[in-house]
């Protein structure tokens, strides 16, 4: 993808958010509240959201796509094909994508929100949209990234263009530094838990502070990621030398990160968090608001420890759980269930001796897909009680109404499914 | 009459964070729009999908919508001829995606005072619900170019006039 051209100039102090937005839209300054259109630099869909609806909706306006370069589908919800209706959604994926030429399309290689910045799609600057709420995770990277529905999906295809209200930032700040056994997923967590689920109110949310700065990218993605919880539009984090030795390392080298940060000043909330204190969150059902740390929670008995999506399996989230499992074996009576983010992370887990470490401890490896995070392919069993690194945990989300699903960080499952009951993995750390 | 300026219509109360996975649940996104409708909302008022009416109003608690991208969630009302929602907040995503597939959301924050069954119109332009006692209730306005789009249908209606506009 090539990088933005277009650089605004802003006299005041600005946000992130402004800046990003200013670009999109060719104006030197946005003022939150207006309404600007956007040329959209990236749009990425998936098998469900994506060519099922677009292709007979386009076929009906008789229109084109308008840049296919600028477009990205990643076949990874109804993978592999469990039944028929899945077979049917997953063949009209490909045979579009084969009919329309699409030149960047990833089947079967994992979620579309770890596979699309792993081949280099994503850098700082850019605007971009997504069909699929988690759509916020681009924010990691410092671009403009957003969920939308099929329908104004359409629209971009069509037009290029998407029109915005210019957001208020909302800064979390995080201070000090994180414990051992306490993650990006926990910050997440807590926050829904103080701000609730639209605490966001579809502004921008900026993480910042020196514990933010101290992420690795794929925990950056994980608060990113949860944006979407938080009922923000965007999630962002402003890139520094952590994103672009990452970028460089997957495919986008030379990443400029020079103008893509708030100025000291710039309007906006701002929320200070404590780092250094911050326990092991747990939301308990049916709301990932529903957050509390860990040692405020009842004994819980465990079924199920799931380890999955493109919240809660990224590398990162292997390497974490496998620590807390490495020479140890899950509890009698639970199921630990793992399916990695994507290809090129199981991989290189498996290369690292992750993937070994976590079968050894009874681990069940599953394909790279969304799976059971939301009820698509492979579900939960009814009236289990599951522990999960995933992001949501409405009630019959993981495809079982009467499951009790309980969200913590990858830590957190892992240490649960050690024990047979939700626990602190800083216990089994230590 | 219009879609964004209609008469009386019956009242469904709905507690808040009523999220898109429970208007449009995951287990029928494969099988279409008739399927999900006939589950929509099936775990709050399991009376709802087969007792609503064409012309039925959504009263709702904040944060209506929240959740998923799946725009089901917006378009199964409107297979269901529900005419709005009103809350006192909606989900961000939810609230495009309800105004690209033509349903009408209106923000106010004294929706709670309405009940359960009660019959109330309402004129988005003028920015107002009017219950059935003629009491007015106040909502934020709706820019124009989204009301515009309500009563074209939704976007795909607009872009089909957009392209035959260009094409001629």
């Amino acid at each position: 993808m090539d990088a933005p051209q277009h650089r605004p100039r802003i006299d005041a102090p600005g946000t992130l958010a402004q800046k990003l937005v200013a670009r999109a839209c060719g104006n030197d300054r946005v003022t939150p509240g207006q309404i600007v259109s956007c040329r959209v630099d990236l749009a990425m869909f998936h098998d469900s959201s994506g060519p099922r609806r677009l292709q007979p909706l386009l076929a009906e306006l008789g229109a084109q796509i308008w840049d296919k370069d600028k477009v990205v589908l990643v076949i990874d919800h109804y993978v592999p094909e469990a039944d028929d209706e899945s077979r049917r959604i997953v063949r009209i994926a490909r045979d579009w994508a084969a009919e329309q030429r699409l030149p960047h399309v990833y089947d079967s290689l994992g979620i579309c929100h770890v596979v699309v910045p792993q081949h280099g799609h994503l850098v700082p600057g850019m605007f971009c949209v997504g069909g699929d709420s988690h759509s916020p995770t681009g924010g990691a990277f410092g671009a403009y990234m957003f969920g939308i529905g099929a329908t104004e999906m359409l629209g971009v295809m069509v037009t290029g263009e998407i029109w915005l209200k210019v957001p208020e930032t909302i800064f979390m700040q995080w201070d000090g530094r994180l414990a051992d056994g306490v993650s990006a997923k926990d910050m997440m967590l807590a926050m829904l838990g103080r701000h609730g689920m639209n605490g966001g109110a579809y502004q921008a949310v900026e993480f910042c502070g020196a514990a933010v700065s101290a992420l690795p990218m794929q925990e950056r993605m994980t608060l990113s990621n949860m944006s979407a919880e938080l009922g923000a539009q965007v999630g962002l984090v402003a890139p520094d030398a952590t994103t672009q030795a990452w970028l460089a390392a997957h495919g986008a080298p030379d990443a400029d990160v020079a103008p893509w940060h708030s100025d000291a000043g710039a309007p906006g909330t701002r929320h200070v968090h404590d780092a250094a204190s911050l326990a092991p969150q747990v939301a308990l059902p049916h709301s990932p608001a529903n957050a509390r740390g860990v040692d405020e929670l009842d004994a819980t008995r465990i079924d199920i420890a799931y380890i999955g999506a493109c919240t809660g399996a990224k590398l990162d989230d292997l390497r974490a759980a496998a620590r807390v499992l490495a020479g140890r074996h899950v509890a009698a009576g639970v199921q630990l269930l793992v399916a990695p983010a994507s290809v090129r992370d199981a991989a290189d887990a498996e290369g690292e001796g992750v993937l070994r470490t976590l079968r050894d401890a009874g681990a069940t490896l599953l394909p790279s897909a969304c799976g059971a995070c939301a009820g698509y392919g492979s579900r939960i069993p009814e009236g289990s009680t599951v522990i999960s690194s995933t992001a949501r945990n409405f009630k019959g989300r993981m495809g079982a109404a009467t499951a009790r699903i309980y969200l913590g960080s990858p830590y957190t499952v892992a240490a649960s499914a050690l024990r047979g009951v939700i626990s602190d993995a800083r216990e089994v750390l230590a | 009459m219009t879609a964004v300026k209609r008469p009386a219509g019956r009242v469904w109360k709905l507690p808040g964070d009523v999220d898109t996975d429970q208007l449009a649940p995951g287990e029928t996104m494969k099988h279409g729009i008739d399927v999900t409708a006939r589950h929509c909302l099936q775990a709050l008022r399991p009376d709802f999908a087969a007792g609503v009416r064409a012309g039925d109003v959504l009263v709702a608690g904040p944060n209506f919508g929240i959740g998923s991208s799946r725009e089901q969630a917006a378009s199964v009302l409107v297979h269901l001829g529900v005419a709005a929602v009103i809350a006192p907040s909606f989900g961000g995503l939810y609230f495009r995606n309800a105004f690209n597939v033509g349903l009408l959301l209106l923000t106010c924050a004294r929706a709670a005072e309405i009940a359960d069954g009660e019959s109330v119109s309402f004129d988005a332009r003028a920015a107002r619900v009017r219950r059935a006692d003629g009491r007015a209730l106040p909502c934020e306005p709706v820019p124009g170019f989204l009301l515009d789009r309500v009563d074209a249908g939704g976007l795909l209606p607009q872009l089909k006039r957009r392209l035959s506009k260009e094409t001629r």
